[in-house]
């Protein structure tokens, strides 16, 4: 018989702030999936949303090529604010 | 083609600069193989560890001892489940792990084949057992495989309630009748060695330690930790009033630290090689739960699959 999959889990902690990953659990669907991550992983009130995502869905970026994918950011200082040189006297900017 | 050599030494260059490795990563096989016998062991040491206080989830003195138990043992099977889900990110399965815990080339934690004969034995895991494994957990939080190490630190968040429970378990009977005092005092008497078993062999008889170190899976040396849990355990039991079974223990002014006896290795090796006074029911345990609970993974696949095919055949109507 078929093996229940694999969900990757989302939890926010509080109302204002991000989903964040927290780990993976196997489930049948995703009801069972939202049901189990609640108690594996909010059993102290950790979360007050879950997200769950099979694991199969989720596309992510190669550690190896890492170095050219984020090249194009590395030489654009003028990003950021300190870049601009501007008299100490000067006031709420 | 890539070169192995200059992989690995840019991978030790990671680890020596405190850069954890993200399952993605390169990482020799070794260092793979080694977590994943590792994680696996510890996932399934959470697991099985449910079974010696699973006994007494019905025996329990009072309402408020069930919760608390019911909520670590519980504890337990979600430690085991962030524990499978780390090991899972190195590219195996959860049924495979579980496979080899049930053909018995995997281990586990040799403390759970020792069996939990009184209500005292509850307290004394709490204390003792748990303690020992809080030592070991507490300096994997810093271990080099990030999904490892995160795992954790839940882990050690969850598990100082767990000692905790145990403890006042324990101090309640030292303020009892003379015969809950024997009772701890026996319970303590047959926990305490295995408890120091649990930090595995001596550092110089340890196959796997020098390469974890180097790689900074393990932080500390299975000695290190040995001594760091007897020191801080003499003066708790003096709280409780009892004496730890061993006649060399006595503090050490020059080294700072207590002295104590020499384990029984031949007993410690005897129950990792599935002599145990509960091995084999303990296994025997984890099989009729896998066995009888098939069918309830199947049928809820089955179920899972009709839904999903109504949906779409509904959708399709529409």
């Amino acid at each position: 018989m078929k093996n229940w999959p694999l969900w990757e889990i989302f939890i926010r902690s509080k109302q204002g702030l991000h989903h964040k990953h927290v780990g993976s659990l196997h489930a049948a669907d995703e009801k069972m999936a939202i049901e189990n991550a609640r108690d594996v992983y909010t059993r102290r009130n950790e979360g007050i949303s879950i997200w769950v995502v099979e694991s199969k869905y989720i596309h992510a970026s190669s550690p190896d090529e890492s170095d050219s994918l984020f090249d194009p950011a590395n030489d654009k200082v003028y990003r950021h604010p300190t870049f601009y040189n501007l008299p100490d006297e000067l006031e709420h900017i | 083609m890539v070169d192995i050599t200059s992989l690995e030494k840019k991978f030790q260059e990671r680890i020596d600069s405190e850069i954890k490795i993200e399952p993605k990563d390169w990482m020799p096989d070794a260092y793979r193989k080694t977590l994943i016998r590792q994680i696996s062991q510890h996932a399934h040491s959470e697991i099985v560890g449910m079974l010696p206080e699973g006994n007494w989830i019905t025996r329990a003195p009072s309402l408020r001892r069930k919760v608390a138990l019911l909520a670590k043992i519980q504890d337990e099977a979600g430690h085991g489940l962030y524990l499978y889900s780390a090991c899972e990110t190195l590219g195996v399965e959860r049924e495979d792990l579980i496979d080899q815990l049930h053909s018995g080339k995997a281990k586990y934690s040799s403390i759970f084949n020792y069996p939990s004969t009184t209500w005292a034995d509850i307290g004394a895991i709490g204390w003792l057992v748990d303690g020992a494994a809080i030592m070991n957990q507490v300096m994997l939080c810093r271990t080099s495989y990030g999904p490892y190490s995160r795992a954790m630190v839940r882990i050690c968040k969850e598990e100082s309630f767990h000692q905790r429970q145990g403890y006042e378990i324990l101090l309640t009977l030292s303020r009892g009748s003379e015969e809950q005092k024997a009772m701890l005092q026996d319970a303590v008497n047959r926990w305490w060695w295995p408890s120091l078993m649990m930090f595995g062999p001596n550092d110089k008889d340890s196959t796997h330690s020098a390469q974890s170190m180097k790689w900074k899976i393990k932080r500390k040396s299975n000695d290190e930790l040995r001594q760091q849990f007897v020191d801080i355990t003499v003066g708790q039991a003096k709280v409780l009033g009892i004496t730890l079974p061993d006649p060399d223990l006595k503090w050490n002014e020059e080294r700072g630290h207590y002295d104590f006896g020499e384990i029984d290795w031949e007993e410690f090796w005897n129950v990792v090689k599935g002599n145990g006074p509960c091995n084999r029911e303990r296994m025997a345990a984890r099989k009729k739960a896998a066995a009888e609970g098939q069918w309830v993974k199947d049928a809820a696949i089955a179920y899972a699959e009709k839904q999903r095919k109504r949906k779409t055949e509904t959708s399709r109507v529409a």
